[in-house]
């Protein structure tokens, strides 16, 4: 009774997101204990984020308060609440690539995409940001495009596979 | 008849191109009409060799490496199929000098197998820890573990065997196994090349750990930044399951045991046990005060046994081979193996299986080769983020947790990150404050605030600002973090910053007389 109530304020069509994509993943999870990480995860897969505007449906799924929702959201790095670009390309900060020039690396890399950490290209094609570690400490420096890990990285390396995978997306 | 070529699916072998190396293979093979199946094994650790291409002869695996695509056509004209000699190659994978002397007990499957084939692992030994296991009570369990010495791998070198009686002890009507596979500490990836090399270990490891302590079923807490590792273990628990090493009455045991993976969010606190566990119930991964300890009240308040993957993974031989076999290597209270990982600025890294006791020397010049810039090495980190940074003067350490804490280090996860002379240590110790400021939960205030101004204090010591008064507000605030912060993260963060200071006081404009 509960579920069809929220179920029908939460399909509204004025909100900026599929709820009923929402819906789905909510229903998938439901009663599996300690389900909210794998829900933001789900949704942020479907939807590229989480938007703010699903808090209150996520929340009254798992009748939580929009606060615990938000406070879950907002402590993970992870989890976007805005989209992002088209490909994330995450380059390591941590101590073995800083012994391998990830410190240049990175400046050289945002130089070449003219946006800094945390930030996405003019053209919304790639989002750069910072990681602290891939466990790919024996090629380091280290990124990853998407889920595909890049060892022993350079400038040139980078951009060449961003080009590549552009030509294969239209 | 068919020859098997191994091309890792390993994430660092992957990194540096293995996926384009087996389409080449395989590519050359059909053009050439040669019978070939290509296997993707786990790596075996050379990771300055990757794509490591092994064959199989008749006189056993050949190693070829590193393989880049474009050198295929010439490793066929070159025989490689039967083991012939060509530039890239090293002869049988086995005498190769960096394999040779390793003591692969965790790791011994470890790029031999197909990790996701369950018959391969029963060939090499897999499911005999369990099947022992299934013949002994919980006690007797928990008593091998604890003969066999271990402690736990992630970091805090706990004995594996009292955690788990507290939990076996514990009355509860449910309890847990909630393995910590958050490998966040730089230069650290033995929990993912388990994962992703081996995942049925860490699988039986976590069943019999279930057996020892009551626990009916376990969760598998990986980071976010491990994708290949998710999958391998994913689609080993489903095979496990179909195959009845997984679920209800465990091959007819009376033993039931199922597991969950879960997924991290990008957070390195989640790595602390406690924050973990708040992470998996979905709440943000904020620090428990402790007590009430995990074993006793941990996931949804029930008693869990929380452990890390090599921890795990180690459990299987221990009661294949018994205890006494394991504690028979390693020095000390620093009993068994451990799987030491180079990285940073070497020649040739990768992971290094070792009884305990293996000096840093031998780590650093015979199995890391010297740097990879061939610049003198200058400063080397032991551990992670939160781990001393040590000089030459203490490269004929042994590794062994009490040693390495005698010297003001810690052994960690067994990480090992080697910087060159052009590493400013100053910086060094102002981005470990940095990183705790930005991973720190902010439960309490030593580490939520005193990353901050810790910062701040080291960036007024790097420009010059009133170096003597900021430099003694550096010490007071350290001994705060260290002795009033919650958990290791701000209690552990004094450690880099302290040992750069101690060592190389010249990097902060800082006389050496200032720092003793």
């Amino acid at each position: 009774m509960k579920r069809q109530m929220a179920t029908t304020r939460d399909l509204d069509p004025d909100l900026p997101y599929d709820t009923e994509a929402v819906a789905g993943i909510l229903e998938h999870w439901r009663d599996i204990p300690g389900n909210l990480m794998p829900i933001l995860h789900d949704i942020q897969a479907a939807l590229g984020y989480v938007p703010p505007e699903s808090v209150p449906q996520i929340a009254r799924a798992l009748n939580q308060s929009r606060a615990e929702v938000h406070g879950v959201i907002s402590f993970y790095h992870d989890f976007r609440s805005a989209p992002a670009g088209r490909r994330i390309l995450k380059v390591c900060q941590a101590e073995s690539c800083q012994a391998m020039g990830s410190r240049a690396l990175t400046a050289d890399l945002e130089a070449e995409l003219g946006c800094g950490l945390g930030e996405t290209t003019g053209d919304g094609e790639v989002t750069l940001e910072p990681v602290y570690c891939l466990g790919l400490c024996a090629c380091s420096p280290a990124v990853m495009i998407g889920d595909e890990p890049l060892g022993r990285a350079t400038v040139a390396a980078v951009t060449a596979r961003l080009a590549a995978k552009g030509e294969v997306n239209p | 008849m068919s020859v098997t070529v191994y091309v890792p699916r390993d994430a660092a072998a992957l990194a540096l191109g293995a996926d384009a190396t087996a389409t080449a293979v395989e590519a050359e093979a059909k053009r050439r009409g040669e019978d070939v199946h290509v296997v993707r094994n786990g790596s075996r650790g050379m990771v300055w060799l990757e794509p490591l291409v092994e064959v199989q002869t008749p006189a056993g695996r050949v190693a070829y490496g590193p393989v880049a695509p474009e050198d295929v056509p010439g490793l066929f004209d070159a025989g490689f199929l039967t083991g012939g000699d060509h530039g890239l190659g090293h002869g049988p994978t086995d005498q190769m000098a960096w394999l040779k002397g390793q003591e692969r007990l965790t790791f011994a499957r470890v790029g031999i197998t197909d990790p996701l084939a369950l018959d391969d692992y029963l060939a090499h030994a897999g499911y005999r820890g369990l099947k022992q296991a299934l013949e002994l009570t919980p006690a007797e369990i928990v008593a091998q573990v604890t003969e066999s010495g271990l402690r736990g791998r992630g970091g805090a070198a706990f004995p594996t065997g009292i955690k788990w009686d507290t939990v076996l002890k514990a009355e509860a009507p449910q309890k847990y196994i909630a393995c910590n596979a958050d490998e966040g500490d730089s230069g650290t990836f033995s929990d993912r090349m388990i994962m992703e090399g081996d995942p049925f270990a860490l699988i039986e490891g976590m069943t019999i750990a279930g057996r020892a302590v009551g626990a009916t079923f376990g969760y598998i807490y990986v980071r976010s930044e491990y994708p290949h590792a998710i999958r391998a273990l994913r689609s080993a628990i489903d095979t496990a399951r179909e195959a009845g090493w997984l679920g209800n009455d465990i091959r007819g045991s009376g033993t039931s045991f199922d597991i969950d993976v879960r997924v991290g969010a990008g957070a390195y606190i989640c790595g602390e046990e406690t924050s973990m566990l708040d992470s998996l119930e979905g709440k943000r991964g904020m620090i428990r005060p402790k007590p009430p300890l995990p074993a006793i009240e941990g996931l949804f308040g029930m008693p869990t046994a929380v452990n890390n993957v090599v921890s795990l993974a180690s459990v299987p031989i221990i009661l294949d081979r018994g205890a006494k076999y394991y504690a028979d290597y390693g020095v000390g209270r620093s009993r068994g193996t451990l799987p030491i990982q180079l990285a940073g600025n070497l020649k040739t890294p990768g992971l290094v299986e070792k009884a305990f006791g293996v000096t840093l020397r031998e780590l650093i010049e015979d199995y890391g080769g010297g740097t990879a810039s061939g610049r003198p090495p200058r400063a080397v980190q032991i551990g992670g983020p939160l781990g001393a940074y040590f000089d030459e003067s203490h490269f004929d350490l042994p590794l062994d947790y009490e040693e390495l804490s005698e010297n003001l280090g810690i052994v960690g996860h067994g990480g090992i990150v080697v910087f060159d002379d052009t590493v400013d240590m100053a910086e060094q110790a102002r981005f470990a404050m940095e990183f705790c400021g930005i991973e720190s939960c902010g439960k309490c205030t030593p580490c939520r605030v005193g990353s901050t101004r810790g910062t701040e204090l080291i960036e007024k010591i790097m420009h010059g600002e009133d170096k003597s008064t900021n430099h003694q507000q550096l010490l007071g605030l350290l001994d705060v973090m260290e002795n009033a912060s919650l958990c290791a993260l701000g209690g552990m963060a004094h450690l880099p910053v302290m040992s750069a200071l101690r060592l190389f006081p010249e990097d902060f404009g800082l006389e050496a007389s200032h720092v003793e």
